[in-house]
């Protein structure tokens, strides 16, 4: 019950804040729907027991990400609005279709998915085993994944170079 | 009340990710097109740790994380290359954004 209630109004704000950043007409507006957005859905990993992961989410995509962006929009002041000219061959109502064409995908397939069991899913087992979520998550990052995990570091470096490069005025 | 199934929050992910879709097809502001993206890979992520908690297994949180990453390395990129864009040409409007080079 308590879970549902916290299911259905997570859900509601983070799809409310998710349509505020693409309708907003300010794109600082956009940025702070999308932090409200991003620690709304750490609240939703809270929920599903992936504590590290909220902790994780509200550090890099809160604190770091979003920090990125607010420059951004802040070091481009534009001087017309960015969406003053509209090139006539852009098919709006087109995008909105197969957007909603991929809607109707993603659904019947979570529908189709779980249909035959939906009551074997969602209350499963808690995995109260005295081991915390941390270090669950810690075993499998560096036992299991340990080469796709210095693999991310060394693509982390790549990007931090490239974004430097890219940013720089002369090289 | 019905208990909260995987499915609920498949379709949460699916709506989220539309919203998404319609940020990037809909929008001309090439920054709102990129915190698009951002929701779209929130989408996935929950999609990931629902299915994590589900099974009882680690693991989709532990690719979560590696979609975090990347997410973190793509806006970086992203948005110096909107930068550098924006100095050459001095819009961030996808209509007007034709060349790779000048």
């Amino acid at each position: 019950m308590g879970e549902a209630i916290a299911f259905y109004s997570l859900a509601a704000l983070i799809l409310g804040l998710g349509l505020a950043v693409i309708t907003a007409r300010s794109t600082v507006y956009s940025v702070l729907f999308l932090v409200a957005n991003f620690l709304c859905v750490a609240m939703l990993y809270v929920l599903l027991r992936a504590e590290f992961l909220a902790v994780i989410q509200v550090l890099v995509y809160a604190g770091g990400i979003v920090v990125l962006y607010l420059f951004v929009v802040m070091l481009v002041n534009l001087k017309r609005g960015p969406e003053d000219h509209a090139d006539p061959r852009r098919r709006d109502r087109l995008g909105l279709a197969m957007a909603g064409l991929v809607f109707g995908q993603l659904l019947a397939v979570a529908i189709y998915a779980f249909w035959p069991s939906q009551a074997t899913g969602g209350a499963s087992a808690t995995a109260a085993r005295g081991i915390g979520n941390v270090e669950q998550v810690g075993h499998a990052l560096y036992v299991e994944y340990l080469v796709p995990f210095e693999v991310a570091s060394v693509l982390l470096l790549v990007a931090m170079i490239g974004a430097i490069l890219l940013a720089k005025r002369e090289l | 009340m019905t208990p909260i199934t995987p499915t609920h929050y498949m379709a949460l992910a699916a709506a989220l990710f539309t919203i998404g879709v319609i940020g990037v097809l809909w929008r001309r502001n090439l920054i709102v097109i990129f915190m698009s993206l951002e929701l779209m890979l929130n989408a996935v992520n929950i999609n990931l740790v629902a299915f994590s908690r589900q099974h009882d297994h680690v693991t989709g949180q532990v690719f979560a994380l590696f979609v975090i990453a990347v997410a973190a390395a793509e806006a970086a990129i992203g948005l110096g290359i909107i930068l550098a864009f924006y100095r050459n040409k001095e819009t961030v409007n996808v209509d007007e954004i034709r060349l790779m080079r000048w």
